[in-house]
């Protein structure tokens, strides 16, 4: 039972990570149509400001769950302002140009803080289920997607800037003409996904480690569970996380970790083939 | 006779060139540039065969490097299996131009957008890295080849005469197969494009809807393209590892796919010639960098990315047949010498 109970917990906590990494990317690419290939190194500078932040003395809440987010917003707003905006309609080159970012940032945060793994330390202690053990911050980890999700939820569904921008994703010439100044939205939810990532690299830097190359490791997962998802933000993140969620713990599990990423490009590639619009394309169609 | 060659004026003055280079630069370089100069002759083959399936064939192949990566392994170990390069040379070109096929089909026949197969593509270099990289220690070994995980493969043979294992490659003899094999690429690649397959793989580049009206298969064109591209970034792959002896998971990354992008944006995507002199002049580029502690490499090369999307999409090569060339006969009297640049650029 208590077995049963550990494995579980393993399997949601991997769904969480995966739709927690993805989110912010899915934000972006639903509102706006665009992969941003540095979303990896967003999460890395997430990371890195919850590091330097737990360093100076902050509360180690604070610096995952604050600092984090606002730090990689506010470059998320810059970087749309300088370079983003002047790419819009043209997908590939803005794929490429944040590619170019993704390489730069690498190569500044190697030259900052030199290519060293940073700790950040787990702020909650271990559980214990009868004779197993498992880390408390997993399960923070889950509490905190699942209210994230809900979060993102609310905002887009109920508040006026969610209204605004969900009528620029379906009609952006329309919401226009009615007097929204789309650029200005676009430049939020570029921000908006853009503090997720932060978030999202706030959360798992105490997990994983920070160094300035680990953005590769996780964005491989999250452009498989995006453009699996399709182009519904939240239906798509949340229903392709948990397809590859336990399609990847049911590989890790038979194999190894590698293994488990080889099945999620694998199920991904077929996928594709199938429904090659994403999830959402096919099922839960006009949801968000 | 003479009409065809005067006709494509660009090609013979290239291959000239090309002709009077590898007989020169071993007589005339010391061991080390000529070693350096084979190596940027690899890595052109491979910038063109990036140019065929993305500048020609429209294909957004974000992860070139796997095609790479998996030719040069798959050199290093068929080698160290086999100890006679033969048989691996060819491996290393068949087995990416299998997993380009066989991913090609996943994509064009499920009909996705460019971005998802820059996407897809992109992916699965990540995954490649990924593995390679957790394949330390000594369970992970194929026959007699260990793949030896982020340490690398070192000791790999050199090429050999076919069929004489004993008759490896010296470094002339390497350069003269490099270049070669570059000429050889570069001239098949032009005729390629101007046969009957080459002239609808390019219709597909401008409207894809359109040629499949005209009754043409898209899907099979690209994937045939795709294939191709796969076993020349193969044959660059196996290429590599002959020359350094060493392979290790890098050959995988996301930057070695971004810089092979980067040679096509700053050379210009839409030419063949473009795209090997980006691959010379960034790879002497990232070799200077190297050379100093100061700036990291990754900053330069993201920012060229950076500036030529936004300022110079269509790369040097183009600006200069469209715009300076053009500028420069408006000046004056067309000199001979300006002529030259125009065909050549067209070359």
């Amino acid at each position: 039972m208590d077995l049963v109970a550990i494995v579980a917990i393993d399997f949601v906590y991997a769904i969480a990570t995966l739709a927690l990494i993805s989110l912010g990317l899915a934000i972006v690419f639903g509102m706006m149509r665009i992969i941003n290939l540095a979303h990896g190194e967003f999460m890395v500078m997430g990371s890195y400001s919850a590091a330097v932040a737990v360093h100076h003395g902050v509360n180690i809440w604070l610096a995952i769950l604050v600092v984090a987010p606002v730090a990689v917003g506010i470059i998320g707003v810059i970087l749309e302002r300088l370079i983003i905006r002047h790419l819009y309609g043209r997908m590939v080159e803005t794929m490429l140009a944040t590619w170019g970012l993704s390489l730069f940032v690498v190569g500044i945060l190697t030259m900052i803080f030199g290519d060293i793994t940073e700790g950040v330390p787990t702020p909650l202690p271990g559980i214990k289920i009868g004779a197993y053990q498992t880390s408390g911050y997993s399960l923070f980890v889950i509490a905190l997607t699942v209210a994230t999700l809900f979060g993102v939820y609310v905002i887009l569904r109920s508040s006026r800037l969610g209204l605004l921008a969900r009528g620029t994703m379906q009609n952006a010439e329309m919401a226009a003409a009615l007097g929204t100044d789309t650029s200005r939205i676009y430049a939020v939810t570029f921000a908006f996904g853009a503090a997720l990532a932060g978030l999202a690299g706030g959360v798992l830097a105490p997990v994983s480690g920070v160094f300035p190359t680990i953005g590769g490791s996780y964005i491989g997962r999250a452009f498989i569970t995006v453009i699996s998802g399709g182009t519904a933000p939240l239906a798509g993140t949340a229903s392709a996380s948990l397809l590859f969620g336990i399609i990847n713990q049911v590989a890790t599990f038979l194999t190894n970790p590698v293994y488990g990423e080889v099945a999620l490009l694998l199920a991904a590639i077929v996928l594709i083939r199938i429904l090659p619009q994403g999830i959402t394309g096919r099922y839960l169609r006009g949801s968000l | 006779m003479i009409a065809v060659l005067r006709a494509n004026r660009g090609l013979v003055a290239v291959g000239l060139i090309g002709v009077a280079l590898l007989i020169a630069l071993p007589l005339a370089l010391d061991l080390f540039d000529l070693l350096q100069i084979t190596l940027y002759a690899i890595l052109a083959i491979l910038a063109l065969s990036l140019a065929f399936i993305w500048g020609y064939g429209g294909i957004l192949c974000f992860g070139h490097s796997a095609f790479f990566g998996l030719g040069a392994y798959t050199y290093a170990v068929a080698v160290i299996n086999i100890g006679e390069s033969t048989a691996p040379l060819v491996l290393a070109m068949l087995l990416p131009a299998a997993l380009a096929a066989a991913l090609g089909y996943f994509m064009f026949y499920a009909r996705i957008s460019d971005i998802y197969v820059g996407v897809i593509t992109l992916t699965l270099t990540l995954i490649f890295y990924n593995c390679i990289n957790a394949t330390a220690g000594s369970a992970y070994r194929i026959g007699d080849a260990y793949l030896g995980g982020f340490n690398g493969m070192p000791n790999i043979p050199s090429l050999n005469i076919p069929f004489l294992p004993d008759e490896t490659l010296e470094p002339v003899g390497m350069f003269l197969l490099c270049g070669g094999l570059l000429l050889i690429t570069y001239f098949a690649l032009h005729a390629l494009l101007a046969t009957r397959f080459g002239r609808v793989l390019i219709a597909i580049r401008e409207n894809e809807q359109r040629v499949e009206f005209l009754g043409y298969d898209a899907r099979l064109h690209k994937l045939a393209a795709f294939a191709i591209g796969g076993a020349l970034a193969g044959l660059a792959g196996c290429l590599y590892v002959a020359w350094g002896n060493y392979v290790s998971p890098p050959v995988f990354s996301v930057v070695q796919s971004a810089q092979i992008i980067i040679w096509l944006m700053v050379g210009g995507s839409g030419t063949l010639l473009g795209p090997v002199l980006g691959a010379i002049a960034i790879s002497w580029l990232t070799l200077k960098i190297g050379t100093q502690q100061l700036v990291n490499a990754s900053v330069i090369l993201g920012a060229v990315l950076l500036v030529f999307v936004l300022l110079v999409p269509r790369g040097v090569a183009p600006m200069v047949t469209d715009t300076l060339v053009p500028w420069l006969l408006s000046l004056r009297r067309p000199a001979a010498g300006s002529h030259e640049i125009a065909q050549q650029g067209k070359a």
